[in-house]
């Protein structure tokens, strides 16, 4: 933290200064997709040979999605974000500023946590730094001796009120799994917008400074890399290698290891793949690579997706499709209500972006899943 | 019969196998032993199909390779540098046989 930093006013989360921003979200665009049933119709209508999921799945002997033990708890603390990446599946913005997970919720979380064995607490978002809990909930977690992951975007580690997050989160044994989709510039600022790449090294070298990076497990960094256009990641073990003598070799920056996911068509990716008349290609190309060896480990089966106001999803995708989790009669789909013994049993829902995860050598938030 | 170039020939390219299914099982072993990661990484290699491509003008391999190269990690800067290397090489190739030429003109001529 500088003495300028250290005193520096907030800037307003929708200028430039606070982050960059590739686009706006469709919420505030008023964009017939900020709708998730358009979404999902659109999805489900569109002519597609082979895109029946559970078909696929049924073909490679799962007759039906179930959960494996429960591991991850996922907690999206909000939609409000520094940033408006073209990609974003989550439709987050600094317009999103009502959709933000209160004290109340977080302590129901940190209850149902407890009555569960799962053994990491995956913090997400948004910018999950804004919300204004963040640090509670990081601190419960770490004193409930859970593994935790801050899911960041990097350029908001630049704010004033970040300055001195990473001493702290790294002496609480965070792991901050950052979004940096490629380790130049051209597609990291195409995708997220411009300024973008120049900031994020920057957070990268404070996030070296603060000892991440390096090697030590109790101060791990995981870049995820998206791609940035209508086509699926390359090996993930391959790039880590391209992006870490890239890094090094131009920035001098370093990392502990790469995730790489696939771009789910859903949101504001689907916007952009509707726009460039590629969703068909791009869902034809899900389909043409569906792989039956990653559904075992499909993220859908070990984690727990909680949205900012409560209410349980199969993952963070069904989750902005406002696909809740199928409770049992009597029960509703809502962290209060949180049991293992029914979430265990039940089904998970699917729908066509569930090729997203299933395509190649399958994506996750745990990156390649094969 | 339509146009002698057609874009879905490309995902065709299996079916020349059909004449001869040792052969074609040869080739595409050995083509993807070619591509595979060894001394030169996935990208890399992607980055040479994408230059010779061009310099063969090959329309299925620039498709295909302009998408693996992206696949593979590359952005679109690099790529068109490897189109510019290709194109040198070609550009090159023509004008060094200008040495030639210029033997010539000295063995015939009383300019050269």
């Amino acid at each position: 933290m500088t003495p300028a930093e250290a005193g520096a006013p907030e800037p307003d989360l929708a200028s430039l200064d606070a982050g960059p921003k590739g686009t706006r979200s469709l919420r505030a665009r008023g964009a017939p997709l900020a709708s998730t049933a358009a979404q999902l119709r659109l999805l489900e209508t569109l002519p597609l040979p082979g895109g029946d999921f559970d078909a696929a799945l049924g073909a490679c002997g799962w007759a039906e999605l179930r959960p494996a033990p429960l591991e991850i708890f996922q907690i999206n603390v909000g939609r409000l974000c520094n940033m408006t990446c073209r990609h974003c599946h989550v439709d987050a913005g600094p317009d999103r500023v009502a959709e933000n997970m209160d004290r109340e919720t977080i302590d129901l979380c940190l209850a149902a946590l407890d009555r569960t064995s799962a053994h990491t607490v995956d913090i997400t978002g948004g910018a999950p730094e804004l919300n204004p809990h963040f640090r509670y909930l990081v601190e419960q977690s770490v004193n409930r001796g859970k593994h935790v992951i801050d899911r960041c975007n990097l350029t908001v580690l630049l704010l004033p009120r970040c300055a001195d997050l990473l001493g702290w989160l790294g002496a609480r044994g965070v792991e901050i799994v950052c979004s940096l989709p490629h380790y130049r510039r051209l597609n990291t600022d195409a995708q997220r917008g411009e300024g973008t790449f120049d900031r994020s090294i920057e957070a990268l070298r404070r996030l070296n400074a603060a000892g991440y990076g390096q090697g030590d497990p109790r101060r791990r960094l995981t870049l995820v890399s998206n791609p940035a256009g209508a086509f699926l990641p390359g090996s993930q073990a391959s790039l880590e290698r391209e992006w870490k003598a890239g890094l090094a070799r131009h920035h001098g920056v370093t990392f502990d290891r790469l995730f790489t996911l696939a771009n789910m068509p859903i949101s504001r990716f689907l916007d952009w793949l509707v726009d460039r008349g590629t969703l068909q290609e791009y869902m034809a190309r899900l389909v043409a690579t569906f792989n039956p060896a990653t559904v075992a480990g499909l993220m859908c089966r070990n984690t727990i997706s909680i949205g900012w106001d409560g209410t349980l999803h199969d993952c963070d995708f069904n989750q902005m499709l406002d696909l809740a989790v199928a409770a049992p009669p009597g029960r509703r789909p809502h962290v209060r209500d949180l049991d293992p013994a029914w979430l265990e049993a039940r089904r998970i829902r699917t729908a066509r972006h569930c090729f997203g995860c299933t395509a190649g050598a399958g994506s996750s938030c745990g990156g390649a899943t094969t | 019969m339509g146009h002698y170039y057609a874009s879905e020939h490309l995902g065709q390219f299996g079916t020349i196998a059909q004449g001869n299914p040792d052969l074609a099982e040869k080739f595409f072993a050995w083509y993807n032993a070619v591509f595979a990661e060894g001394a030169l990484t996935e990208r890399e290699k992607a980055l040479i199909a994408l230059g010779v491509a061009h310099a063969v003008q090959c329309p299925y391999c620039i498709d295909a390779y302009t998408k693996t190269c992206l696949e593979k990690g590359s952005d679109l800067e690099q790529m068109t540098e490897a189109v510019h290397v290709a194109s040198a090489i070609r550009g090159g190739a023509s004008l060094v046989h200008g040495v030639q030429m210029l033997e010539h003109a000295r063995h015939a001529g009383m300019a050269g």
